[in-house]
């Protein structure tokens, strides 16, 4: 069993975006705050810090989910993937990100990171999900600026795309 | 939006949370998936000084076929509910409801026992609960307690659930081959929380008719079979005797129309599919 005092900060290890790292945290720091001000990784955005909004949706374990629910000290030995992880080692975005910015499915981009990491769950597990299952996803995200057309428009060309590609090499 | 401090504890089995709990008494709350938990600690409308988190813990993974129960442990997610083969076929009305519960993301990590600890009127696994006429798994260091749906919830977010015990695992009947469910709810947005939601079972009588969003908790009605101006009448005084206020979202006068009209729609449903 183990107990970490309130008060002390506690090492806590996990693998981001294929990458061991390591830092440390009080029990009560949530991972939204841990990977942003202790990793320095500022992709993850914080919104509304209750769940609500989705801005702050990243990867663990392979599933989508709000970082502003979870503590640092629950990450302990899972894979989490954000929006760092989605572009190559190049920094170039990828077929998802690409299709977002050429179908204005972003405007002022607070709410697109978690978006994209929810729609990569998406895209990897369901490819041949429908308009109605996308904005069901969607659902669970507030974009205040540009609305979800869009980003229902680039999934839908995404997927369409990938089994092109898919079909293609058979 | 940050939560005040706590102590966290990680215990390996059940045994182990339930010495933690003893020891700590009210100080302690339960952590599963924390998708209400986290939110009301972040807001400190709840301020425990130790979490216990129960996640990690292996014997409470399961759903599993008991004695025409599914049984599904204090740690499966409603996601992992919803992806479980047997879930249509066992209990079509879950099926039918999980879909409902907050959001993708949100179900991923939140759990089918979280939810019902909460207790939150217009959630819509306590009113699955209650129009199943399941149970909940309730242990402490004790012992062990079976509580019906009528049992457990108590009120608006209150539970019979004493300080010192948790819900290791819920429970909800296998549907009878004949019967049949369904379920409606109106939000604002989906995933948003009901303004009104429906849940109609067919049963040896008649139907079960189960509504949540409008009282504190779900309440439950067993109806004889009606026609016509029958179920109308039945379904006024009942929008009535719920006695829903106004709020922010939506007036009281709102929900009694929907509790008419919903109501009225499911139950004809329900009946004629059972006669």
């Amino acid at each position: 069993m183990q107990r970490l005092d309130a008060g002390l900060r506690h090492r806590v290890r996990f693998l981001l975006n294929g990458r061991a790292v390591e830092g440390d945290a009080e029990p009560r720091m949530l991972a939204s705050d841990f990977l942003r001000q202790v990793l320095g990784a500022t992709g993850t955005h914080v919104g509304c810090e209750h769940g609500v909004c989705g801005a702050c949706t990243i990867r663990i374990d392979g599933k989508a989910q709000r970082t502003c629910l979870t503590f640092a000290v629950q990450l302990d030995d899972c894979r989490l993937e954000t929006i760092e992880g989605l572009t190559d080692d190049k920094g170039d975005l990828n077929d998802l990100q690409t299709a977002f910015r050429r179908l204005h499915a972003l405007q002022c981009g607070f709410c697109t990171p978690g978006i994209l990491m929810s729609l990569d769950q998406l895209l990897e597990e369901e490819p041949e999900a429908d308009e109605v299952r996308i904005r069901d996803v969607l659902s669970g995200h507030i974009c205040r600026c540009t609305g979800y057309q869009g980003m229902v428009d680039a999934t839908l060309e995404v997927m369409a795309a990938r089994r092109n590609a898919a079909g293609g090499e058979e | 939006m940050k939560p005040a401090a706590f102590d966290y504890v990680r215990p390996d089995s059940v045994d182990e949370a339930l010495e933690v709990l003893a020891a700590s008494g009210d100080e302690a709350r339960v952590l599963a998936g924390g998708q209400s938990l986290t939110a009301m600690l972040n807001m400190r409308l709840a301020n425990p000084s130790v979490l216990i988190d129960i996640a990690r813990i292996q014997d409470l993974k399961n759903i599993s076929l008991v004695d025409g129960m599914i049984e599904v442990g204090a740690a499966v997610t409603q996601a992992a509910l919803l992806a479980w083969p047997d879930l249509v076929k066992h209990q079509p009305l879950l099926a039918q409801i999980l879909p409902n519960v907050g959001h993708y993301q949100t179900r991923q990590r939140g759990t089918v026992c979280g939810s019902l600890a909460h207790a939150e009127p217009s959630a819509e696994l306590p009113l699955a609960l209650a129009t199943l006429q399941g149970e909940v798994v309730v242990q402490g260091k004790r012992g062990r307690r079976v509580l019906s749906a009528a049992d457990f919830q108590t009120g608006m977010m209150t539970t019979d659930v004493a300080a010192d015990e948790m819900i290791t695992a819920c429970r909800f009947p296998v549907a009878d081959a004949q019967s049949r469910s369904l379920f409606h709810e109106v939000s604002q947005r989906h995933g948003d929380f009901a303004l009104v939601a429906l849940a109609a079972v067919s049963t040896a009588q008649g139907v079960r008719l189960g509504v949540g969003g409008v009282a504190e908790i779900p309440r439950i009605v067993d109806l004889p079979l009606l026609q016509g101006e029958a179920v109308e009448a039945t379904l006024n005084d009942l929008a009535w005797e719920l006695d829903g206020v106004d709020d922010p979202h939506a007036s009281a006068r709102y929900r009694r129309e929907l509790v008419r009209r919903i109501g009225k729609k499911i139950i004809n449903e329900v009946s004629h599919a059972t006669s």
